[in-house]
């Protein structure tokens, strides 16, 4: 519907000299070939997210359990994951461990999503162990009193609660990550960006219209995101403390 | 394990050479955020609807999509789109890329800042009568401006970290030349760990001085959760 | 004379350098309802909240149903109790809080049925079917699919209590649970304390400020003052007819 509007007559003719910046009929050209990547940057950014969020609650957990040596491991992993850049980790990830260990990791696409889902799980496991801790301490203690165990009050009292807490964040990262596929493409992945990269290579003069679509892309995937992201906090302010 | 000292030692002086590019541009694009940031909160303040809606949807959109492909697009597609357009170095690219987006985030935190000021102190210097100028220098931003610090700050962090996405446009910063000393001689574990290891050297000693503040700040204007959530993470 | 259920031999606690109790010894026998008073910051909360396996004594014993709550016994040793331990023990008490606790995220009936399905392993209908027969008997029977965030503090109260009474503890112990209530809400919440210890069969500690409550309801009442506890009788005893000094200054001002 977009497009075709963009289509009309009008629009096509319009003075010449805007003719360079955007070329309208161009889109129609570029769009098929940018849709080809879209699965792989979806996928990506799917199989990213389920690894983060599950390696944030890993990490978030061990970071307060009882025993020292998980403690100051899981540590270890947050600070260097957060201390460096995804992109150092995406490429020591596809060149250096191979060289390292003498083994592969894998497809490329892993190598995408396994550094995403460290870099991400690591930043997201700080939200994870704040909200747990940030859930009243009278919450605890009332499912003491009923005599819950202490796996019980976790899992029955403490985490429903604080999962509201995180889901504003977590779809915040959520967008993050979205941005953060588009580094697939320096480990040899086709997702929208390759593609845009290729018919850019192919005609310079294309490489407004084919950037400003690919951002286009991206904005369009975030969209959803962005409202997502206004749900959760609205979600979060209600039923936490009493 | 194939991990060689004789190549760590040899790489390091050519990819801690590039420290002071990564540097340089970790600071420029930062000035240049922290001054565009002024730019948004301004044209937000626009008591004009369709123009303040505009500019959040367009402040959005950039802080929304991949700071990567804002690279390339101001790198590869500025210098063709005609009359406006023009060539630019990486270096440039780079400092315009990465400040553009961040000046986004920037310009949330001072808006976040100006917010945080008690209405009553609006009120109050309306009362006092003073001028508009007088306003803004003497009452709301000696109040707006501190709390907002270590949260500038964290982000100096974050920025410094994507600067690295420079490299794929050519700016020749440590990771550049950690790619560029791993295909001459087929060794990428060392001068990738190099990398790895001066970014934390510089990133984590800062993190925790920025922590450090931010909890000074936060006992001295009492607002703790309000504005410590901007422990925010990454942004590309 | 009947067994005590509970008893406290010599317990002390401190928070740090701070000496809050100094040698309690305390009896609670089978359905005896007590009534625990004294001036802000005297230990009161923390005489129960050790009970309730919140705070660990700093040393003494506490004996519950003939049991060492703190301590348990292996290889021929008296170790410090683990959490199996404790949850072996504190099964049979129950307590109210200050500030009601409720689990935000759940409903009314669901806060009262999911101690007994998941701790108990009850029945979920049998535990339903007893939890909405509780919250009726509080007053609450119309409010069962209302989260706790939809009622007034004195409904929070009742419902913390319901919760409390389906897992049908043998001892309960309520912490000041009306004065965090508007002055008019408090009434509604001592009917019902009230009519459970009429039931009678249940143990009750109640730290409390209403005096005349504690006049009608208790048996026995302690007043606890500087770690220890200063007085020790009936509720007339203790309230109407002490010549403690401090105990007279306390309650005169309970009394204007
Ligand atoms: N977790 C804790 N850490 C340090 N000190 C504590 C802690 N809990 C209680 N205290 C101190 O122990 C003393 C007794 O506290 P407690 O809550 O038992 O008093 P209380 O008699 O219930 O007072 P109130 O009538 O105000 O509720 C107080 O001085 C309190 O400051
Ligand atoms: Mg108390």
């Amino acid at each position: 519907m977009f497009l075709q509007s963009l289509r009309k007559p009008d629009w096509v003719s319009f003075p010449s000299k805007y003719k360079g910046v955007i070329k309208i009929n161009v889109i129609a050209e570029v769009f098929p070939d940018l849709m080809r990547g879209l699965g792989v940057t979806v996928s990506v950014l799917i199989a990213s997210a389920f690894f983060g969020y599950l390696m944030a609650f890993i990490a978030g957990l061990c970071r307060l359990s009882n025993n020292i040596v998980l403690r100051k491991f899981t540590g270890f992993y947050i600070e260097v994951f957060r201390g460096t850049s995804l992109i150092v980790q995406l490429f020591w990830l596809y060149y250096a461990v191979p060289m390292l260990f003498g083994i592969e990791l894998g497809s490329n696409w892993w190598i995408g999503v396994i550094a995403i889902a460290l870099n991400y799980g690591a930043y997201m496991s700080e939200i994870v162990r704040g909200s747990i801790l940030a859930v009243a301490k009278g919450q605890t203690e009332a499912a003491t009193a009923l005599n819950m165990s202490s796996f019980q009050r976790m899992r029955l009292i403490i985490l429903p609660q604080a999962v509201r807490m995180m889901l504003p964040e977590f779809g915040n990262y959520l967008i993050q990550m979205l941005k953060a596929t588009s580094l697939v493409y320096l480990i040899g992945l086709n997702d929208i960006f390759y593609y845009g990269n290729i018919l850019r290579s192919n005609d310079l003069s294309m490489a407004p219209t084919v950037y400003l679509l690919v951002l286009l892309f991206y904005f369009i995937l975030a969209l959803p995101l962005i409202f997502l992201v206004r749900k959760a906090e609205s979600i979060s302010k209600k039923g936490v403390a009493s | 394990m194939n991990w060689s000292w004789e190549t760590f030692f040899d790489a390091l002086p050519l990819v801690a050479s590039g420290l002071g590019i990564t540097i340089g541009l970790t600071i420029a694009s930062y000035l240049f955020a922290l001054i565009f940031g002024f730019v948004w909160v301004f044209l937000r303040r626009i008591p004009f609807k369709p123009i303040s809606w505009t500019v959040t949807w367009i402040m959005e959109f950039i802080r929304s999509t991949p700071p990567l492909v804002q690279l390339f697009f101001i790198y590869f597609a500025w210098p063709v789109v005609p009359y406006v357009g023009m060539t630019l170095d990486p270096f440039t690219s780079a400092v315009l890329g990465l400040g553009l987006h961040f000046s986004t985030y920037i310009g949330e935190v001072y808006r976040s800042g100006i917010e945080g000021v008690d209405k009553g102190q609006w009120e109050a210097s309306t009362a006092l009568n003073y001028s508009l100028y007088d306003k803004w220098t003497k009452i709301i931003l000696p109040q707006a401006v501190p709390p907002t610090i270590p949260m500038l700050g964290n982000y100096l962090i974050i920025l410094f970290k994507e600067v690295p996405l420079a490299s794929t446009i050519g700016v020749v910063g440590i990771l550049h030349m950690a790619q560029s000393y791993g295909s001459q001689y087929w060794a990428y574990l060392e001068p990738l760990t190099i990398v790895g290891i001066l970014f934390l050297i510089l990133s984590y000693p800062s993190a925790i001085l920025i922590s450090k503040l931010e909890k000074r700040m936060n006992r001295r204007f009492d607002k703790k959760a309000a504005l410590s959530s901007t422990q925010k993470g990454t942004v590309v | 004379m009947t067994e005590p259920i509970v008893e406290f031999k010599d317990i002390h606690k401190s928070f740090g350098d701070v000496k809050v109790l100094k040698g309690i010894d305390l009896n609670i026998k089978p359905a005896e309802k007590i009534a625990v008073i004294g001036p802000s910051g005297s230990g009161k909360t923390t005489i129960i909240r050790m009970l309730m396996t919140l705070e660990v004594p700093t040393s003494g014993d506490i004996i519950v149903d003939g049991v060492n709550l703190w301590k348990m016994e292996k290889n021929g040793k008296m170790v410090k109790a683990n959490e199996k331990h404790l949850r072996e023990v504190r099964g049979d008490i129950g307590m109210v809080f200050q500030h009601f606790n409720l689990f935000p995220h759940m409903t009314i009936l669901e806060n009262c049925m999911t101690a007994p399905i998941h701790v108990k392993k009850e029945d979920k209908e049998e535990a339903r079917e007893r939890s909405i027969q509780m919250l009726e008997k509080v007053g609450l029977g119309d409010k069962l699919d209302n989260y706790p965030n939809q009622l007034s503090g004195g409904q929070k109260q009742r419902v913390a209590m319901a919760r409390a009474l389906v897992m049908r503890p043998k001892i309960m112990l309520f912490d000041e649970v009306t004065s965090a209530l508007d002055p008019e809400l408090v009434g509604e919440v001592l009917e019902v304390i009230r009519d459970i210890a009429k039931e009678g069969e249940m143990a009750m500690v109640l730290v409390t400020h209403e005096m005349d409550f504690a006049l009608d309801v208790a048996d026995k009442v302690l007043f606890l003052d500087e770690g220890v506890i200063a007085e020790e009788g009936t509720a007339s005893e203790v309230i109407e007819h002490s010549k403690n000094e401090r105990l007279q200054s306390f309650l005169h001002r309970f009394r204007s």
